[in-house]
């Protein structure tokens, strides 16, 4: 396959990026997005050029650190596929493919297609766990669990913390990353007692991080690798204006 | 801790991205049932002028013994003008907080993947509030109708439509009200946390079917007085 990608070329935070024209002319249908993107970066390091700078670890679909926009699409065109599982089948020789880093003012560009998320790590430490003395594992079996929570916690945490939900929201909210660990906490046993204020908490952290409001546009879930569905939003809803009637408070 | 507490139930409600969203969908809520009721008042035009008039003079008359002539109107506009300005506020609170989160664009134009509907909330809240200033000066107070203010609210009604562009402009806000309330009635019901992922389809059609409703309530009027059915 002939290629011709234009890619966002950032030297540093504070320089002025620009999309940069690329082309490449021996791209198999098998390799992935990210293959794809080594193989590039190869040729430009025997050039003498500076690679492109991108995000990866597991290669698998699991660590969320991969996100770059794609043709306009967050983790590109193929749903519930993160860009590193993502294969070049997907598109045609003689494409032209636009990629950009994720845009919100909270995830700053370190580099290229790098952003940096700690602002997730911050919402994460605002309330995403549950507060437990550590010791020996408790026997599994102590608290039951109903099947139904069981299922839709577990669903809602296999959110990878990528950031895609954010870099597709036209607000630029985080709302669907706090409503999965919203809803994989508050629909467990465990994870009661702070589920008051664990909601605000969380959600106040976001608003002063400088991410958007949510308003049910849902263009998250469409994006989301993990299909997080918005009904987690709804619970992250409902647990706020609970908390915010009743004056729940953590201090 | 993070936040500081919040302890009056105004600031916490205010303070939050959620909250401000639970002000609009109340306040859109509002609208809702008032739009609702304004709309079965509106198909008393096919009564006859008779009919019509007398339930435009029975508004200024309710609860006249207790409140006074035009009480419960004025009790009910102000209501509205509350809602209106709360509702907006809000929102538009929300619109700078969405524009502060994205100081930099996409080159490669966002694929939105939202529907045309849940798109256009925020201009579409902005074509409806300035549809409704100028309907209050053409129905209400007559300062821009042909026939003038003192006028029976039928005549009124049927001299204004019978300008072709007039009653097209007015379909065409009330279909932009329709897809507002399309997105903002199942929004609303998300905002109150009332959704699941079982539930969700069936609340998004009947959002739908209510918007359809009333798009086709409304516009059923000034197309009646276009095709001559209304006199
Ligand atoms: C009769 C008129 C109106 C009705 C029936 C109405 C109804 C609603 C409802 C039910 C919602 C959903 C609340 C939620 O998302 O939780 C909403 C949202 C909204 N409305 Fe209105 N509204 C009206 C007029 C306006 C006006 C005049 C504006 C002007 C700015 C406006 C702007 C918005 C915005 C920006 C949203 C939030 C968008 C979103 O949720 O995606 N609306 N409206
Ligand atoms: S909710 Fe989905 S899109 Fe958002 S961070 Fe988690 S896995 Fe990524
Ligand atoms: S590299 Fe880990 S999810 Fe893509």
């Amino acid at each position: 396959m002939k290629l011709t990608l234009r890619i966002w070329r950032q030297a540093s935070p504070e320089a002025k990026g620009k999309m940069q024209k690329y082309t490449l002319d021996d791209v198999e249908p098998d390799m992935s997005f990210l293959e794809m993107l080594d193989v590039l970066n190869e040729k430009l390091v025997l050039d003498d050029k500076d690679p492109v700078s991108f995000d990866h670890d597991c290669r698998e679909g699991i660590c969320g650190s991969c996100g770059m926009v794609i043709n306009g699409n967050a983790h590109g065109p193929q749903k519930f596929t993160t860009t590193c599982q993502l294969h070049m089948r997907h598109f045609n020789d003689g494409d032209t493919i636009d990629i950009e880093p994720w845009r919100a003012k909270a995830f700053p560009v370190v580099k290229d297609l790098v952003v940096d998320r700690s602002a997730f790590d911050e919402i994460i430490k605002s309330g995403g766990y549950i507060s437990v003395n550590t010791g020996s594992a408790p026997e599994a079996h102590a608290i039951p669990v109903d099947k139904v929570s069981a299922d839709d916690a577990f669903d809602a945490a296999t959110c990878i913390g990528c950031g895609a939900c954010v870099a597709a929201c036209p607000n630029g909210s985080s709302m669907l990353f706090t409503a999965a660990k919203v809803t994989h906490l508050g629909l467990l046993p465990q994870g009661q007692p702070e589920r008051a204020t664990r909601a605000i908490n969380m959600l106040a952290t976001q608003d002063e991080l400088d991410f958007g409001g949510c308003t049910n546009v849902g263009a998250c879930h469409e994006v989301c690798p993990k299909g997080i569905p918005l009904a987690s939003i709804a619970q992250l809803n409902h647990d706020v204006l609970g908390a915010t009637l009743t004056g729940a408070r953590s201090d | 801790m993070v936040i500081t507490p919040q302890r009056n139930i105004v600031s916490r409600t205010w303070g939050t991205s959620v909250g401000k969203k639970s002000v609009i969908a109340v306040t859109g809520i509002v609208f809702l049932l008032y739009v609702i009721a304004h709309m079965i008042g509106n198909l008393k035009v096919f009564f006859g002028i008779e009919t019509f008039d007398a339930y435009s003079q029975h508004l200024r008359e309710i609860g006249e013994a207790i409140f006074g002539y035009e009480g419960v109107l004025w009790g009910i506009r102000a209501v509205l003008v509350g809602s209106v300005v709360l509702h907006m506020w809000a929102a538009f609170s929300l619109w700078y907080q969405a524009k502060k989160a994205r100081p930099i664009g996409y080159q490669h134009r966002q694929r939105w993947e939202g529907s045309y509907a849940a798109r256009t909330m925020r201009w579409g809240g902005v074509i409806i509030a300035l549809f409704v200033i100028w309907h209050i000066l053409d129905l209400t107070t007559g300062t821009v109708n042909p026939l003038g203010g003192d006028e029976s609210a039928y005549l009124k009604l049927v001299a204004s439509f019978d300008r072709w562009y007039v009653a097209l402009f007015y379909i065409l806000a009330v279909v932009a009200l329709g897809l507002h309330i399309r997105h903002g009635l199942w929004s609303a019901i998300q905002t109150f946390g009332a959704n699941s992922a079982l539930k969700q389809n069936a609340l998004k059609t009947f959002a739908f079917v209510v918007a359809a409703v009333i798009t086709i309530g409304f516009a059923i009027v000034p197309l009646s007085v276009m095709t001559g059915l209304v006199r």
